[in-house]
């Protein structure tokens, strides 16, 4: 909302010397943000000129000017810039005539822009400043050409300041309203707010006119509600007047153009420049019919299927049977609360209006707002609620402006329904208020406070019984009341008190272990970055499935970009966004990694839920349930991507390119931090190297892959053929984890270390063989690692020779080496019978 | 075993110099290893004079052993000496040798970063807990029931359309990309008993335009306590200690009256600082107000009995605030630079 401050100061007392900022100040306090500033933007000398004479001068360019002289000055006393009382100028307008008064910027002066005005030389002559545009002043969008102060009705005498005679040393602040306080869409309602923040006294624009009173027989008007939405009648009042004779080609007086410009609304017609003005006075939605176009009685009912209506912007629509329409005989001639309809709109020709203040239903008018996308300013006022009590008297100053302004004659009275129902009392017990806030008020602070907002406050035992003014519908409970309590008293009066919450329990284990997940991999040299979760279907299917079959995927209706409009089912493909930018940036070895959700629906099943439980009562825990079962898995992912060299080429150094083992170190570091042991297998995954594709398990269960991805993806991503990646879930990792570890003594009795080099099939695994040893050889077994894998020489084709260092202890004894080498012996036997394997020699 | 030797004076002097020149020359260990062996094994001359006692008649055998054992002695006396002078020498040179230039070493060291985003909810978590708060988490894919309805959020309020919200096709099944972390609060409330002290952190969705002030995916921390006789001051107490904590005791926090469907009394929260980068000044981050009635309602929770306070902030303006970032988009391209200029550290 954007309010002049001219116009604030006819309903308020603003101290002369007010800025706009002590304006904003002051509103900001009671809770109306700061948002902007308008003003007009210029400086004189800007001032009233009569056009003395001028001749037409034909241009080589083909345009014709008009040399002027202009009269800036009564006779004898010199102009506003110091010059002469007399101006040559040069115009490029032909819109005037030999002794129309005209709008001049004298040389010094400063038009919106920033455009400065000097005496230039120009077509052969010094033009000793301008003749203005409406739209050079920053009055209007016409540039029709200069603009004639007759036609605005202004006879002024020449050298009179400009700037004021045409309101445009007033100056706006806007501020952001909030859409419980519907009322603060109007100077009314700003006001009032001003004066709870200032003090300052207040003048209700309401008691400044007399309500318009109900005839009988004046224009007859019903309204007819068969169908209202979720219980609300649809319209509760309806005011009209007639005012008749008016003259709808006069203009609209500059100060009506200059507040309604600097509020954000464009003059159109001195008609229906009254209606929104009068809007932005009062917060009250105005609608003007040219009573000669109208057929029969008007009644206010919903819309039928297939009936249309052609609004006043033009477009034909079609209405929805929830849409509240106004009609006369012939159907529908506006769609309620939202906008007029063409036919029977005011227009230059009109001489009899019928004018409307009516109150709409709230959730009537959002919905009508939305289904046709007309967030129109009265639609805005409906929707956050419209004092149902002031129609009668916002006719009334509507119909003042039409007789004052338009020289029209108005009905002595009108028609009136008016059904709103009488607001009931809030109880107010003593002490409430200080208990919410938690700031001592006395009695009389409260009493005072919520008298001072418009309420009607009395004493009751106990408490006050408090009834909110009409133009408050959002108070509606106590806690509404403490608010304008606290807001109005201030709430730099709430004290900060520390509250002690009961002792805690820390993070929980998997809010630790992800902290420790992501420490560690940044510790070993992975970055961390965080993704959008906005991905395509076929990236799902690729890297969200194993087999890379089309899966189940969370889409969006209202994606920001349609290429992208489901969830991930992998946080893969954003590495690879992110990798595609880093080597576009000159980053080429990344190592990055990402702790995300990601979100999967299954196949064949339908999520969410048809009806919600109403939001105001704890629902069963059978309703909770079925919410909860609506809402698709969403595991935590950890996602790594490594590209380019692990180890750059250094002084005695080779590089070392990222692979494969990169990968699974990733995921042994990330279960490491889990406390959770990790095993391998070959594994095939559709995003993945056929060859290069480890599964990963935890405890036995699939738990994510590692490796490297498929040529064919990295080719297409244009990056380097060799991308090592995982991915595991973390959730799953966590759930297969001991949550504690079950320490066992530590050996203090001498090692004895053996090797073992055993010839298998290439094909075996080394974990099967190392697997089979270490069962075989039993408790006296420590520790066991693979130090090689030998192909070549001395071994036979299409087989591999494996040495594993194998450390035994015993807890109880110095181990001989007889003791060790049996143990060995076993293990090499049990690899021998499950894996083929045999000792070399 | 070879001739015996003749056991005079000449003889063993001749022997003893010749060793002493022979230790004298020796230039490293393995050439005065050479001389060991030459000089003082079993072939060598004074070993042969040494072995030749044995034949010497009885009445000389005195004499002629101290002559020899004076000899032997004298030379492995020399041999110690120049032994100890190689041994120091060669150490010398070899940590001379062993030398590096350390501004060459090759490394195996990367820099690995947290993203600063994580990095500072991590900071906030721990302010919270601290506190004796826990941590809370919920669902990013919500149903409505939790992002708006047991939020009072009415079905038709105009603050709902305010929301921009990312809805599930179909959107008649009610499920949204939350908006806020706010349901998390709701959760709590069913899940946990009175009193409630949680902190949620978390990312949440707008529909807004990706630009240098807007993310349509970012990160609030909500929280939220519920208790009995909770008011606005122990929500500013909260505030106060929280943006001390984290921004360091000048920080100020100033609450202005404002509107969410959620809280009643509600406030925006400012908060002041004297290191701003365009000076010191009040800058708004975040909404915060006491729990409105019928959310605590929807919990089951009896608002004449308890009250609660709830607050919301987002990481990304608090980290623009405290570490100068100017452009949101830094902090949601990945670009591993921007990461790794805090590394583990905010």
């Amino acid at each position: 909302m954007r309010v002049p401050l001219s116009w604030l100061a006819e309903y308020v007392d603003v101290p002369p010397g007010t800025s706009l900022e002590d304006v904003h100040a002051a509103l900001v306090r009671v809770g109306l943000e700061e948002e902007d500033v308008h003003t007009f933007d210029l400086q004189g000398p800007i001032v009233v000129g009569e056009v003395l004479e001028f001749v037409e001068e034909p241009q080589t360019n083909g345009k014709t000017i008009r040399w002027c002289r202009v009269r800036v000055a009564p006779d004898g006393e010199t102009a506003a810039d110091g010059g002469e009382a007399v101006h040559g100028i040069v115009c490029g307008a032909r819109n005037f005539f030999v002794g129309d008064k005209v709008v001049v910027t004298l040389p010094g002066s400063v038009l919106p822009g920033p455009f400065p005005i000097a005496a230039r030389t120009t077509y052969g002559h010094v033009s000793d400043g301008m003749i203005a545009s409406a739209k050079e002043l920053g009055l209007g969008e016409d540039h029709d050409g200069i603009l004639r102060l007759s036609t605005l009705g202004i006879d002024a005498p020449v050298g009179t300041d400009a700037i004021t005679l045409l309101g445009l040393d007033d100056a706006a602040v806007e501020i952001n309203v909030t859409p419980d306080r519907g009322y603060a869409f109007s100077i009314r309602g700003v006001a009032r707010e001003y004066a709870h923040a200032t003090g300052a006294v207040y003048r209700d624009p309401v008691d400044q006119v007399q309500a318009t009173a109900a005839v009988a027989d004046a224009y007859p008007i019903s309204i007819v509600d068969d169908a209202p939405i979720r219980g609300r009648v649809g319209s509760s009042v309806f005011a009209a007047r007639v005012v008749r004779d008016v003259d709808a080609a006069r203009p609209t007086p500059p100060w009506m153009v200059a507040r309604l410009k600097l509020a954000g609304i464009r003059s159109v017609s001195l008609l229906v420049d009254i209606t929104n003005y009068v809007m932005l006075e009062f917060g009250q939605p105005i609608h003007g019919y040219d009573l000669d176009l109208l057929r029969g009685p008007i009644l206010v009912r919903r819309a039928r299927a297939g009936e249309r209506l052609t609004t006043l912007d033009g477009k034909d629509r079609a209405l929805d049977p929830e849409d509240l329409v106004v009609t006369d005989d012939r159907g529908a001639i506006g769609l309620g609360g939202v906008m007029g309809g063409a036919e029977t709109e005011m227009h230059e020709g009109t001489r009899n209006v019928l004018v409307e203040a009516a109150n709409w239903d709230p959730v009537s008018i959002a919905r009508t707002a939305r289904r046709h996308k007309l967030p129109s300013e009265a639609a805005k006022r409906y929707e956050r609620g419209v004092d149902p009590a002031i129609a009668p008297a916002a006719v009334s100053r509507v119909a003042q402006l039409m007789v004052d302004l338009a020289g029209g004659t108005a009905d002595e009275s009108g028609s009136l329904i008016h059904e709103a129902p009488e607001r009931e009392a809030i109880r107010l017990p003593d002490g409430f208020v200080s208990g919410l806030i938690g700031v001592e008020y006395t009695a009389d602070e409260v009493h005072d406070a919520l008298a001072e907002i418009g309420g009607a406050v009395t004493r009751v035992d106990g408490g006050f019984d408090v009834v909110p003014p009409s133009w408050r519908p959002d108070l509606t409970a106590n806690v509404d009341l403490a608010e304008e309590v606290a807001r109005l008293l201030g709430y730099d009066r709430i004290p900060s008190v520390l509250p002690v919450a009961p002792p805690g329990r820390g993070l929980t284990r998997s809010q630790r272990v992800r902290r420790g997940v992501a420490d560690t991999l940044a510790a070993a040299g992975a970055t961390e970055v965080l993704a959008f979760p906005f991905t395509t279907e076929a990236d799902n299917a690729v890297y969200g499935s194993p087999d890379g079959s089309p899966v189940a995927s969370v889409k969006l209706a209202n994606a920001l970009d349609a290429s992208t409009p489901y969830l991930r089912r992998s946080l893969l493909p954003g590495l690879i966004g992110v990798a595609r930018r880093n080597l576009s940036r000159g980053s080429t070895d990344l190592d990055v990694f990402e702790l995300g959700l990601v979100f999967l629906p299954e196949a064949g099943r339908a999520y969410g839920s048809a009806e919600l439980p109403i939001g105001w009562e704890r629902p069963s825990e059978e309703v909770l349930d079925a919410l909860n079962a609506g809402i698709p898995a969403q595991p935590r992912h950890v996602g790594v991507l490594l590209v380019g060299d692990r180890i750059g080429k250094q002084p005695g150094v080779a590089a070392e390119p990222v692979g494969i083992a990169d990968a699974l170190d990733a995921v042994r570091r990330i279960a490491h931090a889990a406390g959770a042991e990790v095993e391998f297998a070959q594994g095939s995954h559709r995003a993945m190297h056929p060859g290069r594709t480890a599964e990963v398990r935890v405890g036995g269960r699939l738990v994510g892959y590692a490796g490297e991805l498929h040529p064919e993806l990295t080719t297409e991503a244009d990056l380097p053929r060799v991308v090592a990646v995982a991915e595991v879930d973390l959730d799953a990792i966590l759930s297969l984890a001991d949550e504690a570890v079950e320490a066992t003594p530590i050996g203090t009795l001498p090692a004895a270390t053996q090797d073992l080099s055993l010839v298998v099939g290439a094909e075996v695994p080394a974990a099967a063989v190392a697997a089979a040893v270490r069962e075989g050889a039993g408790d006296l077994l420590e520790h066991l690692h693979l130090v090689d894998d030998y192909r070549g020489a001395g071994v036979p084709e299409g087989a591999k020779s494996l040495t594993f260092a194998l450390r035994f202890r015993a807890s109880d004894r110095t181990l001989t080496a007889a003791e060790a080498s049996e143990a060995k012996l076993a293990g090499a036997s049990l690899a021998a019978e499950r894996t083929g394997a045999a000792i070399r020699d | 075993m070879s001739e015996p030797l003749q056991i005079t004076e000449p003889a063993v002097a001749a022997a003893v110099d010749a060793a002493l020149a022979a230790i004298a020359a020796a230039g490293d260990s393995a050439a005065l290893k050479a001389v060991r062996a030459e000089h003082t094994g079993e072939k060598s001359t004074l070993a042969r004079l040494n072995a030749s006692l044995r034949s010497v008649p009885n009445d000389q055998k005195a004499a002629l052993g101290k002559l020899v054992g004076s000899a032997r002695g004298r030379v492995n006396q020399a041999f110690a000496a120049r032994e100890a002078e190689i041994v120091a020498a060669e150490a010398e040179a070899q940590l001379a040798a062993e030398a590096v230039d350390v501004t060459a070493l090759p490394s195996r060291f990367t820099a690995g970063a947290r993203h600063p985003l994580a990095l500072l909810q991590d900071r906030v978590c721990d302010v919270f807990t601290g506190m004796g708060w826990e941590i809370a988490e919920g669902p990013e894919v919500e149903s409505e029931w939790f992002n708006f309805d047991a939020l009072n959020f009415d079905a038709d309020h105009p603050a709902r359309a305010m929301q921009d919200t990312f809805f599930v096709d179909p959107p008649e099944a009610h499920l949204v990309l939350r908006t806020h972390t706010s349901p998390v609060q709701v959760r709590s409330m069913l899940e946990r008993e009175v009193p409630i002290y949680v902190l949620a952190p978390g990312r949440v969705y707008r529909t807004d335009e990706f630009d240098a002030t807007h993310l349509p995916v970012f990160m609030q921390f909500e929280g939220l306590a519920v208790d009995r006789g909770l008011t606005m001051a122990h929500l500013r107490g909260t505030l106060d200690h929280f943006v001390k904590s984290i921004f360091g005791d000048e920080a100020k926090v100033r609450l202005r009256p404002s509107f969410f469907p959620f809280t009643e009394p509600s406030a925006e929260l400012d908060f002041w600082h004297p290191t701003f980068k365009d000076g010191p000044r009040w800058i708004e981050w975040g909404g915060c107000g006491m729990v409105h009635p019928n959310v605590l309602r929807a919990a089951g929770i009896d608002p004449e009995v308890h009250t609660g306070f709830a607050f919301g902030m987002g990481i990304e303006r608090g980290l623009m605030l405290r570490n100068d970032v100017q452009d949101m988009r830094d902090m949601a391209e990945g670009d591993i630079r921007f990461s790794q200029q805090f590394g583990m550290v905010v």
